[in-house]
């Protein structure tokens, strides 16, 4: 940058008073200085266009149909119990509404399968027009104090505002997430055909992420007993019961219960879903959710009506691409027949208009 | 060698002095005086430091330079707004690392570059000189920092001066020292430095202590060719200082075994250092156009982030009750005003400030690249192109006028004596080069002289040759014409070769003998002509055998040995000594001549040239040492200022007139049949362009008269002969010469050949006396001394007697017509700019092919402004006429200086821009420095265009200054040209590679490279902006805030950079045979206000597809926000990245490696993070959630469709939207050598034929087979092509 007026002379020429060594300037006549490095040029001719926008379509239009069926065969089984409506159920539970109402309100959908859910079947409640992705919102949040550090225990990060303490009680967990936690619970009953209600079992483990499960989220203090480990903090405002005990399974308790985690991972869109259960299949001869009429059992604390929320339970199968989303198979068929498409087109154009300059022009 | 000196920034003048005083004095630091003490103490010291920090300052103050820059400003504004919590959008920390990792490569960089600077000023200070010392009462080694103003200082031979000196003492007898300026101007030829006249003698060497003058003279400055002062001596007489007697720091002391001089401006305070204004900044166009294209980027980021302003603010106030979010007082327009500036921190990526130190440091590696271009190699000069300025690269591919010095720039500057014209007589000199053979007819006698001396093994075998010739011309075999003249009492000088006997017998034939009347005449002038060629100039004589570069060799005893040879003679040739009297060199040379001493020289007086006069004196022994064997004349060697000069030495030389040696007082010509002689040089009246003329005033040998002779311009030295006094006779006579050699003059103007006139004066020593009073006077006054010096001048040389003319050919150099050719057809107009006669201009155009046969030349003299206006309107009457019309290729102006400067004038100049605007060139004549630079800048700021301007002299400096592009020629003229210059090459057809070639790659790849930094930014930031529509405008990003600051600043960095580096749409090859492909560069084709906006959808369009296909692809499933964002963040770098691959058009493994290698940091990266970081980054902790999508079938699905939907377009719209002419060559270099070479001749043909026609070519019109119309150039060129690709 600097290179002064004289130091034009700096690089080689020496010159030695007397005699005088001259080192000789030129410059390497390298393939790199001379700028002559072999090179692929992409020029993107009808040669090398058109075989690509075929290979393109050959590719995209199978994977298409591909994705479209395997979204097609995933059985997927949606009920709103937001109770909105007059009609619902729940629409009682929906109008009474206190974060910290004793007693709990219940409330019973009846539904019923058309079809028999074959493998695995994963239950899901779904929240909309829930904007867990706000920025303030995905900020109020201690990891470290979820990773099981006892000084972020007690002093929860200042990011958690206002909900890091009540009272001058650190909460724990702190943070407008924890706080807003997804506190309906779900059952499930298979009525018979003649008339008896079974429980369907449902998985309350496995639902989270392995990493979260194992490595983020941790109890504080390696303390088997989690009532002394959490000592000292507070529940979250919303919650009726504290974090120890959010189930009974030591395994899923405290800051590793499964239904929490979930929880944390904030979803991306304002309309989202999160596993709530697993219904295993118990054999290959009978289906694991059978056809036939079912009951959703909702104990109903979570208030979404506000903000004009919807609440919902999916049951769905999943495939090896994840759930039902017919879109990217589409996308796929339609890009693949557009490169197609468009393939035939160029070739006809370059076929009735490139003839001509085939003879000196490009040669292909 | 390490360079001298540096830069000095920052640093305040200390030309102001403390006393206040316009005048700084000297006195010698050894004075008892306190006062005068004092005041050397107030002078600054030797010691420079050109460094910018110490090594304490240099964080804070290096953080202060830095931050002056607005690109950092704005990096430490964002960094500080996310210190406000109410705004924040990421962790204070993370936001700091731009302006860290920005400021930390400056830092390092400027580190770098001071450490380089310390540790030459710390050698260069530490060099070692001999300083006076008082109290060991001698020399003694000293620092060159320990210099002081008033040190006395020696030098031997070869030393490099510490500072500037005033020059006391040298061990030349004559008082004078030389030196090689060359670290100063890069001029190796010897300069000559005089001892300050008068100077009391003060026997062998100068005694410090008795050195009691003072010395006056300017404060410092940076003319490095001016130097005023006086000094006084103890006595209060005064004597003048100039230039002359200062010795420049820097420079090289040579042929001089001991200097002393007096320090009178030391270290930063040196005409050196005043100079050193470092590389030279200049903004280019490509640069101005990207500053309008970042303000629209400032505004598109305003508009996005109020759109996510008002956007959250109505989300707010919609919002009912919300449970999940934080309970907030703040009204909606307040968290609107405040997510206002969130916004900002997030989208801060999409103004480019990287791009500014991208664009560094591509410019740097294409000047890299431009420099070591073999093909800009000068095996002669053993030099390549320099690079001046370092960042107008691209400016060189957008040139669309270039204004061009003739002499030395199109032409060789290696004069060759050709003709010339002596009293009316005209002799051509056929053959200069090998001077190898003429004859003297003398008095009816013919001598020959024989070439000698450095006899090479050619000349020899011609020699006997020539003295066949000679042999059988005595014998009466004589042309004819030459035969007639030997009947005459008078000398007819004839070179020739014998194959062109003819037309020396034209020649000879055409001479008005008849008018010699007088013999002894006749002689005379062409004695005084030749001696005028010999000794007015200002040529430096050295001679091989006494290298130039002596080392130490005593020279005290060559002194010794000169004393040893007393004065000896031979037998003198006379005009009356005997015929076939051939001279042999040895007797020729072994010459006596006065040694030289103004007290042992005895001037001749009876002025009778054969006598064996009593001057006398030691054989000049150039060897220095051994016997007085005869210096060999033929090996001396003329170190001239100008070609010119040289050349009329040289052919003064080829006619036995032979300047042999050159000293302060006096001049050592030899003079045939006279032997050597002492001229007195009384004074020399340098050239300046002013007066267009120098003069030499001597004491004649001959006659003892002072005889002023003048060599000039014809225009001036014919207007100064006009009045000839003298007696009648000679008055017609004089009449008839001046009209004679005026014809002449015209004839060697018309054939291309430079024009310089000879006249003398012959003073009488009153007038003289008078004269030289009155110059004394200007010499020694300090204020207006120019002026002073010039009238003085001006009184001396009027009443000239003419002598005759000279014609000297300047050949042109290689590939000019060639180059110029190139030019035009690359639709650059070629102005040529030049000193030069009318004639002589259009004759070179025609020779270098800027005038075609098919144009129409129009030409502009006229002598009033109306006139001018007049015939300006007529002109472009009669181009609209010729336009009109078929038939003429172009137009050219041609205009002289005159009529330049009515031009010029304000209220014509539209005018004449106009005009010229519609011709194909113009041709500006007798046109001075300033007129040069008045052209350019008006061209360049009438029309705004991008100009350039060439030259290889310091008479194109200002118009180099005043160019967008100024090019210097490292040619015969010296460095000025170089100094002052951009781009320094060494010929004038390098210009067709590095505009056409370097040019226009230079200017594609910047432009496409910050096209596609735009495009990158827009990309990537229109991502998280789709995302604000699906989170309340709330500022959340779906991308951990490492990977995405990094993002910009380490994934996608490099591969932009070695694009802009390494790419080449078309190649060397095909750039230079078609040079219309420059034409895209000149109208900023590659980056045009719609290409930007193009892209700029482009990036839109790409950032739709990469947020949304993703965004329906995971619409309503239990995607977290990372997860989310995991295949948006992929598939935007595979976008950016396979972007990049469609629009390079090479990729060389370099390409491949920083490709796949951007790709692999990224993904190993987000993949060791996901791992590693597990409460890291908290709003954003990757954990697990890469790991998670990379192992998900769904994530490549997504990537995929995302990346091949968003090329599509623009994979399409390379080939088949209005594929450029850009890309037709492209496609041409990839096809098989025949086919090439058929395309490449109908790229020629169609462009020709649509010239022809004033077409515009089109794909189709390709294919058109054009009968009679192949042009064999391009046909024989093509198959060597083939020839070079096939072998």
């Amino acid at each position: 940058m600097m290179a002064s007026s004289y130091n034009a002379k700096e690089d080689g020429h020496v010159t030695v008073p007397g005699g005088g060594t001259i080192q000789n300037k030129k410059p390497d006549n390298t393939a790199f200085k001379q700028q002559r490095l072999p090179a692929w040029q992409p020029i993107l001719t009808a040669g090398t266009v058109l075989p690509a926008f075929f290979v393109i379509g050959l590719i995209f239009i199978p994977i298409g149909i591909g994705l479209y069926v395997t979204s097609n065969n995933i059985k997927e089984f949606e009920i709103d119990y937001t109770g909105t409506d007059m009609s619902s159920p729940c629409f009682n539970c929906s109008q009474s509404f206190s974060w910290n109402s004793t007693r709990p309100c219940t409330c019973a959908l009846p539904f019923s399968l058309e079809q028999p859910f074959e493998s695995n079947v994963f239950m899901y409640y779904g929240l909309s027009n829930f904007y867990q992705n706000h920025r303030r919102y995905v900020k109020s949040r201690d990891d470290s104090q979820l990773n099981g550090d006892t000084t972020s225990l007690m002093n929860p990060s200042k990011e958690c505002e206002p909900y890091a303490r009540n009272e001058k009680m650190p909460i724990a967990p702190c943070g407008a997430i924890a706080n807003s936690m997804f506190n309906d619970t779900l059952d499930l009953y298979y009525i018979d055909p003649n008339g008896t209600r079974i429980q369907i079992p449902l998985m309350k483990k496995g639902i989270a992420w392995w990493t979260d499960k194992h490595v983020k989220f941790r109890n504080p203090g390696g303390n088997p007993n989690l009532t002394s480990a959490f000592q000292g903090t507070t529940k979250p405002i919303n919650w009726r019961k504290p974090v120890y005990e959010l189930d009974t399974d030591a395994e899923n308790n405290g800051f590793i219960n499964e239904d929490f985690i979930v929880w944390m991972r904030t979803a991306a869109l304002p309309t989202f879903r999160k596993l709530y259960r697993i219904i295993q299949k118990k054999n290959n001869m009978t289906p694991t959710l059978p056809r036939g009429n079912y009951t959703l059992e909702v104990t109903y604390n979570y208030p979404v009506r506000s903000f004009e929320g919807r609440k919902r339970v999916i049951l769905s199968t999943i495939s090896w691409m994840g759930g039902k989303n017919p879109f990217l198979g589409i996308a796929y068929i339609t890009v693949g027949s557009v490169c197609f498409f468009l393939g035939v087109v160029l070739l006809i154009i370059h076929h009735k208009y490139g003839s001509r300059n085939n003879t000196a022009d490009i040669p292909n | 060698m390490y360079s001298l000196e540096r830069p000095v920034q920052g640093r305040s003048s200390c030309s102001k002095d403390r006393l206040g005083r316009k005048r700084r004095t000297v006195v010698s630091s050894l004075t008892e005086d306190e006062e005068l003490t004092e005041i050397l103490k107030s002078y600054s010291s030797n010691k420079v430091t050109t460094t910018k920090y110490s090594f304490l300052s240099f964080i804070p103050k290096n953080l202060f330079e830095q931050l002056h820059r607005f690109a950092n400003i704005y990096f430490i504004f964002l960094a500080a707004l996310n210190f406000v919590p109410v705004v924040n959008a990421f962790q204070p920390e993370i936001s700091i690392i731009p302006i860290l990792l920005v400021l930390a490569v400056t830092a390092v960089k400027d580190l770098w570059e001071d450490y380089r600077k310390h540790k030459s000023d710390k050698f260069i200070n530490g060099l070692v000189c001999e300083i006076y010392s008082r109290k060991q009462q001698m020399y003694v080694d000293q620092r060159w920092q320990d210099v002081h103003v008033g040190d006395f200082v020696r030098l031997s031979c070869n030393e490099i001066i510490p500072a500037d000196m005033l020059l006391l003492y040298s061990s030349d007898p004559h008082g004078v020292c030389y030196i090689e300026t060359a670290n100063l101007d890069g001029e190796t030829n010897l300069k000559q430095r005089q001892v300050v006249r008068d100077l009391p003698r003060q026997g062998s060497e100068l005694t410090p202590e008795n050195f009691h003058s003072r010395i006056e003279c300017e404060n410092p400055n940076n003319d490095l060719s001016r130097f005023r002062g006086f000094m006084e001596y103890p006595s209060k007489a005064r004597v003048g200082l100039h230039n002359n007697n200062l010795l420049l720091r820097s420079c090289t002391i040579r042929n001089t075994e001991t200097v002393i001089g007096i320090v009178v401006y030391a270290g930063h305070e040196t005409k050196a250092m005043k100079n050193n204004n470092g590389p030279r900044y200049k903004r280019s166009k490509l640069e101005r156009r990207l500053n309008v294209d970042v303000l629209w980027s400032v505004v598109l980021l305003v508009i996005m982030c109020l759109t996510a302003a008002i956007g959250h603010g109505l989300w707010l106030r919609n919002l009912k009750d919300t449970s999940f979010l934080i309970p907030d007082t703040t009204s909606p327009a307040l968290s609107g005003f405040y997510l206002f500036w969130t916004m900002i921190i997030v989208l801060q990526v999409l103004i480019p400030i990287s791009l500014y130190v991208s664009i560094e440091i591509v410019k740097l590696c294409q000047i890299f690249f431009i420099q070591n271009d073999v093909d800009f190699y000068n095996e002669y000069m053993d030099s390549r192109i320099q690079c001046r300025a370092l960042n107008i690269t691209e400016d060189l591919g957008q040139i669309q006028y270039v204004f061009s010095d003739k002499t030395g720039t199109l032409t060789e500057n290696k004069m060759v004596f050709r003709r010339c014209t002596i009293a009316g007589v005209e002799y051509p000199h056929e053959e200069n080069g090998e001077k190898s053979k003429y004859i003297f007819f003398l008095h009816n006698t013919t001598f020959s002289i024989r070439e000698h001396g450095g006899a090479t093994r050619r000349q020899a075998s011609s020699r006997t040759a020539t003295s066949a010739f000679v042999q059988g011309g005595a014998g009466g075999a004589l042309p004819e014409p030459c035969k007639m003249t030997s009947s005459r009492p008078q000398m007819c000088m004839c070179l020739l070769k014998r194959s062109e006997t003819d037309s020396m017998r034209l020649n000879c034939l055409s001479s008005p003998l008849f008018l010699l009347r007088d013999a002894s005449m006749e002689l005379t002038y062409i004695v005084d002509f030749f001696m005028a060629l010999a000794i007015c100039n200002t040529v430096v004589v050295s001679s091989p055998n006494q290298p130039r570069h002596v080392s130490r060799t005593p020279l005290k005893s060559l002194e010794d040995i000169k004393m040893l040879f007393q004065r000896f003679g031979l037998p003198r040739f006379s005009t009356l000594s005997s015929p076939h009297t051939t001279e042999s060199p040895r007797s020729f040379t072994r010459r006596l001549f006065s040694r030289g001493k103004a007290a042992s020289f005895t001037p001749r007086l009876d002025g009778v040239p054969g006598e064996d006069g009593d001057q006398g004196g030691l054989e000049n022994s150039n060897g220095g040492e051994g016997p007085p064997s005869e210096p060999r004349a033929d090996e001396l060697i003329y170190e001239a200022e100008s070609p010119d000069e040289a050349a009329l030495v040289h052919a003064a030389r080829a006619y036995r007139c032979t300047l042999q040696g050159r000293s302060l007082e006096r001049l050592l010509v030899e003079l045939p049949g006279m032997g050597s002689l002492a001229v007195r040089l009384l004074h020399i009246l340098p050239f300046d362009s002013s007066r267009k003329r120098m003069s030499v005033v001597v004491r004649h040998p001959l006659t003892n008269q002072v005889v002023v002779y003048t060599k000039g311009a014809d225009s001036v030295i014919m207007d100064l002969a006009e009045s000839p006094k003298g007696a009648e006779q000679s008055d017609g006579r004089q009449g008839h010469i001046r009209e004679q050699t005026q014809k002449h003059l015209d004839n060697y103007a018309r054939e291309g050949l430079r024009t310089l006139c000879i006249a003398k004066k012959v003073q009488t020593s009153t007038e003289y006396e008078i004269w030289l009073k009155r110059h004394a006077f200007a010499e020694t006054s300090i204020e207006n001394r120019e002026e002073l010096l010039l009238e003085s001048a001006q009184r001396l040389e009027t009443n000239l007697t003419l002598l005759g003319a000279t014609g000297i050919v300047d050949r042109l150099q290689e590939e000019v017509p060639e180059t110029i050719e190139a030019l035009q057809r690359a639709g650059v107009k070629v102005w040529v700019l030049t000193g030069d006669k009318q004639e002589t201009a259009i004759n070179i155009a025609c020779a270098c092919k800027l005038l075609r046969t098919t144009d129409q030349l129009l030409t502009a003299n006229c002598d009033s402004k109306e006139a001018c206006k007049a015939l300006l309107l007529e002109l472009r009457a009669e181009v609209e006429r010729g336009e009109a019309a078929e038939g003429t290729s172009g137009f050219t102006l041609v205009v002289d200086g005159r009529t330049l400067d009515f031009a010029l004038q304000e209220d014509l100049k539209g005018d004449f821009l106009e005009l010229s605007r519609r011709c194909r060139a113009v041709v500006c004549c007798r046109s001075t420095p300033l007129q040069k630079s008045h052209v350019v800048q008006l061209v360049r700021d009438q029309l705004r265009v991008m100009t350039l301007a060439i030259g290889d002299g310091a008479n194109d400096v200002s118009m180099i200054q005043v160019a967008d592009v100024g090019i210097g020629i490292s040619g015969q003229e010296g460095m000025q040209a170089v100094m002052s210059s951009d781009f320094a090459i060494s010929r004038f057809k390098h210009l067709r590679k590095l505009l056409l070639v370097h040019g226009h790659w230079c200017y594609t790849r910047l432009a496409n490279m910050i096209l596609y930094f735009f495009y990158k930014n827009v990309m990537y930031v229109n991502l998280l902006f789709w995302y604000q529509f699906f989170c309340g405008f709330s500022g959340s990003v779906m991308t951990n805030s490492w990977v995405l600051i990094f993002f910009n600043l380490l994934f996608t960095s490099a591969p932009p950079l070695l694009y802009g580096i390494l790419d080449k749409d078309v190649s060397a090859d095909t750039l230079i045979k078609l040079p219309e492909l420059y034409k895209s560069g000149q109208n900023s084709k590659a980056y045009l206000p719609s290409t930007f906006w193009l892209t700029m959808l482009d990036a839109l369009y790409q950032s739709l597809v990469c947020f949304f296909i993703p965004y329906f692809a995971y619409a309503g499933s239990d995607a977290d926000m990372l997860s989310f964002g995991s295949p948006i963040n992929a598939s935007a770098l595979l976008i950016i990245l396979l972007h990049q691959v469609i629009e390079s058009r090479t990729l060389t493994w370099l390409h491949v490696l920083v490709l796949v290698g951007s790709a692999l940091f990224y993904f190993s990266f987000t993949l060791v993070f996901s791992v590693v970081c597990v409460t890291c980054s908290p709003p954003t902790n990757p954990l697990g959630v890469d790991k998670l999508q990379m192992s998900q079938p769904l994530f490549y699905g997504v990537c995929a469709l995302t990346t091949v939907l968003a090329l599509l377009p623009r994979y399409t719209h390379q080939q088949y939207i209005s594929p450029s002419d850009t890309l037709k060559a492209a496609l041409m270099d990839q096809l098989n050598p025949d086919n090439y070479c058929r395309r490449m001749q109908h790229w020629n043909q169609t462009q020709a034929q649509s010239k022809a026609r004033g077409l515009i070519i089109n794909v189709e019109d390709l294919d058109i087979k054009i009968p009679d119309f192949i042009l064999p150039k391009e046909l024989k060129e093509c198959r060597a092509a083939t020839g070079s690709v096939l072998s």
